[in-house]
């Protein structure tokens, strides 16, 4: 059967969208929560707290695409927390303390991507390695506990109700999308997204090509770690404290994401625009199931069907457009 | 195993019929093998020999026509069933599973066991035994296969086939990455096993060779039968013209490429892989051919010039000057151009698209800082998709699509948007068919006439005779001597490359 053109193109465009909607529309039709579910207040907190998980997912997808992993990226963001926490405590100006977070993890990155390179080990091991690495020195920078901080418009950033009220949602939210539509167009539009891909997909090939491979990849864990600690920044503007055992096991949870949105462990393959749609629904379902009062572990479960589910129905959609 | 009343016959395939969407792979083919005899399948890529030989292996399903296997009416569900009816596949891409022992290949999946314990040493006997019929009684049972070269894994391959109590092997050219020498021990084993009744069917794209080893041929051409009959009594000019469809009078044209000046020396250069020092000079506009058997040392040289493998020691100018350290990118800023002999593992980009693989190493044109501009960078290999007359929906579709002559077209419009003045191409012609070889030499030579310099490297010494100007012999890592190609003949390259002497 051939089906006309328009729709199977149709059906192309809003494949990425699929399982978000499925989950909308199901949420949507409990009787328990429709009433509050897709309303705007609902709609604002899930976007909230998908932040944090969305900014280490823009530059997880970056990695992953290249072929890459990065196991250490929860850490990181708890270790920027704790800096940003430890800053604002002693003094610093807000916006460098922010500043300052964000280097952290770029840092970081730096410090995996250069590892990776030199030593020629594999992402998983180095990562797997600055994972304990950075969750160590966080929580020694914290003694081992929360940092307090004096409140300052640091925490503005995720807060639900935005201070100049026409901001609508939170300024992390603002950042989060702007920075996605800049990835999104960084990863197409430009040399270094070429060469992203080529590395994923092959990377003698793009070292033929003549792509300075190791100097890329350590542009890419560079760029993922300022993601991070950007993340690590939120987390504190969260929580208004450092705390080095926040967002422990985050990592898989941005991995998650990234292959729920269509990116391929084995490289060449990811998109923006498919993480992003991954990071909702976990999002949405989080908030669903939350709302329909079930248990941890329903979610727990639900969201480990959907991981295997929505990469199995990938490989399908693949197979059928390479025959 | 064999038994006097099984009909001469060991296969027929009647009216095979296979279509995919709109494209007709196979029309009304019919095919049969004789007992104990090697059948050459030939045809250029894509005229259905592939489509023939998955249909009798069970890896694809025909949609019309009829199949009988010793004289029974033969339905494979899949090759598993294929492989026990008695049909193996002996595949360009071996497949074995590396790290295991020659015996644990052989054996893999169907051990012998009791209560879940491996029974070896009957199965150590029967390998041995196997690999001592097959001539090959040297390769050691414990030696993880990929200690061994490309033809003793073959010979592993085929003993699998043997012990499977297979009476049909397909070889899909088994002989592309295998010396000459190794190509004449294959020989040797395949007519033995004809001998012992196996039927062969023998794909290759290497005429000579389907000469010197098969019996009778068939031929396909757009998925239809164009011909069969006995090897003998058929030149070569009649096979390839089957092939083709048109005379093919002139394989290597000949245009005028006056020499200009060196744009390439290497002065006793020496790779962290290469055996020993090497020296050479080429200049604008030459071809110059690099022969030799397998692992003399060719490719290492290319990829030490390209900087790929680090040199450790000489002296090598590009372009007059001193090259600096060897990095590929420095290379391409230098206007050297590599195509490498492994088109899927490093040549191309598989997953990713023509246009990609086309462009990945030149983007200058396209940028529009800060950003490219993918309209124009799609026209540009929408371009060479066409010049090249590369055989693909667009410039949008995956590299992995494309056969294997049209991949290796892209690879070669890589190099040609690069716009690289010294070009070392590493066995270009390499598993792709008459037609595309054609256009490759033809390429090569009006390259050349524009004054660029080419490196070849082949082991088929008939087109480093007919493309070239000079011709190195490498032998053991070293250039054992380099001539004008008319003092060179077929035979003097063979005992050059085998002896060192030239």
């Amino acid at each position: 059967m051939k089906r006309p053109a328009k729709i199977s193109s149709l059906l192309n465009l809003l494949a990425p969208f699929l399982g978000l909607i499925l989950v909308l529309v199901l949420f949507s039709a409990l009787p328990e929560v429709q009433s509050r579910f897709l309303r705007w207040a609902n709609i604002k907190a899930v976007a909230t707290q998908s932040v944090i998980v969305a900014l280490g997912a823009l530059g997880m997808t970056v990695i992953i695409i290249s072929g890459g992993i990065d196991l250490s990226a929860a850490s990181s963001i708890a270790l920027s927390s704790v800096i940003v926490a430890y800053a604002v405590n002693a003094g610093v100006p807000p916006g460098l303390a922010i500043l300052l977070g964000v280097l952290t993890g770029g840092a970081v990155g730096l410090v995996n991507g250069t590892l990776i390179t030199r030593l020629r080990l594999v992402p998983f091991i180095i990562t797997l390695g600055m994972m304990g690495i950075a969750r160590g020195l966080a929580k020694w920078m914290a003694n081992n506990q929360k940092i307090d901080a004096p409140l300052t418009w640091v925490n503005e950033l995720m807060a639900k109700s935005p201070h100049p009220s026409w901001l609508v949602v939170a300024p992390g939210v603002w950042l989060m999308a702007g920075l996605a539509l800049a990835m999104a167009v960084v990863l197409r539009y430009t040399v270094f997204g070429r060469h992203v891909f080529a590395i994923g997909s092959n990377e003698a090939t793009a070292r033929l090509c003549g792509v300075r491979t190791s100097r890329a990849k350590v542009a890419i864990y560079t760029l993922s770690g300022l993601f991070c600690g950007l993340a690590g920044v939120m987390e504190f503007s969260r929580l208004t404290v450092g705390d080095p055992t926040v967002a422990v096991g985050l990592e898989l949870d941005i991995i998650a994401a990234v292959v729920i949105g269509g990116g391929s462990l084995s490289g060449g393959e990811g998109s923006i625009l498919g993480s992003m749609v991954g990071v909702f629904i976990m999002s949405f379902l989080r908030n669903g199931c939350t709302m329909m009062g079930w248990p941890n572990y329903v979610q727990e479960i639900i969201i480990g069907v959907i991981i295997v589910a929505a990469v199995s129905l990938d490989q399908v959609r693949h197979r059928r457009a390479a025959s | 195993m064999t038994s006097s009343a099984e009909p001469a016959r060991a296969l027929e395939m009647r009216g095979i019929g296979k279509r995919f969407g709109a494209t007709v792979a196979l029309a009304e083919v019919d095919f049969d093998l004789a007992r104990g005899e090697v059948h050459a399948l030939l045809g250029e890529n894509g005229a259905g020999k592939s489509t023939l030989v998955k249909i009798l292996s069970g890896a694809l399903k025909p949609d019309r026509g009829e199949m009988w296997f010793s004289g029974w009416p033969y339905h494979p569900a899949d090759p598993l069933q294929g492989r026990r009816e008695g049909v193996s596949m002996i595949y360009q891409e071996l497949n074995l599973a590396p790290h295991l022992s020659v015996e644990e290949n052989v054996f893999l999946g169907r051990e012998d066991r009791r209560a879940g314990f491996l029974l070896r040493r009957e199965s150590r006997r029967l390998v041995a035994e196997t690999l001592a019929f097959l001539g090959h009684p040297e390769i050691s049972l414990d030696l993880p296969v990929r200690k061994l070269s490309v033809g003793a894994r073959q010979v592993v391959e085929i003993s699998r086939a043997i012990l499977d109590r297979s009476r049909v092997l397909v070889m899909d050219e088994p002989t592309s990455s295998l010396t000459r020498e190794d190509t004449e021990r294959l020989f040797a084993v395949i007519r033995k096993l004809r001998d012992d009744g196996v039927s062969i069917i023998y794909i290759s794209h290497f005429l000579e060779e389907v000469q010197a080893v098969a019996d009778r041929y068939t031929v396909l051409r757009d998925g239809r039968r164009v011909g069969t009959g006995r090897i003998a009594e058929a030149t070569l000019d009649d096979l390839i013209q089957l092939m083709v469809g048109r005379k093919m009078t002139d394989l290597f044209p000949r245009l005028a490429h006056p020499r200009g000046e060196p744009v390439l020396r290497l002065e006793g250069v020496q790779g962290v892989r290469m055996a020993a020092p090497v020296s050479l000079e080429l200049r604008r506009g030459e071809i110059l051919g690099l022969a030799g058997l397998i692992g003399a040392g060719r490719t290492e040289t290319l990829r030490t010039v390209f900087g790929l493998d680090r040199m450790s020691h000489g002296r090598l100018e590009v372009g007059g000057r001193p090259a600096g350290p060897g990095l590929p990118w420095r290379r391409i800023a230098a206007g050297v151009g590599l195509l490498s002999e492994d088109r899927q593992g490093e040549g191309l980009a598989l997953g990713r698209t023509l246009t990609d693989n086309i462009t990945l190493s030149r983007f200058g044109p396209y940028r529009r800082r800060p950003f490219l501009s993918l309209r124009r960078r799609r026209q540009a290999a929408a371009g060479w998709v066409e010049r090249l007359k590369i055989k693909a929906r667009g410039p949008d579709q995956r590299v992995a699509a494309l056969s294997g002559g049209n991949q290796q077209k892209v690879a070669l419009a890589r190099l040609l948007h690069q716009e690289a003045d010294i070009l070392l191409l590493d066995e270009p012609t390499r598993g792709i068919d008459v037609q595309s070889k054609s256009q490759v030499y033809t390429w090569m030579a009006e390259s050349a006439a524009r004054g660029k310099a080419i490196v070849f490297v082949s082991s088929y010494f008939p087109e480093l005779l007919g493309v070239c100007d000079r011709i190195a012999v490498f032998h053991r890592g070293r250039c054992a001597g380099v001539r004008p190609s008319a003092e060179w003949t077929d035979e003097s390259l063979m005992a050059a490359s085998m002896t060192g002497k030239a």
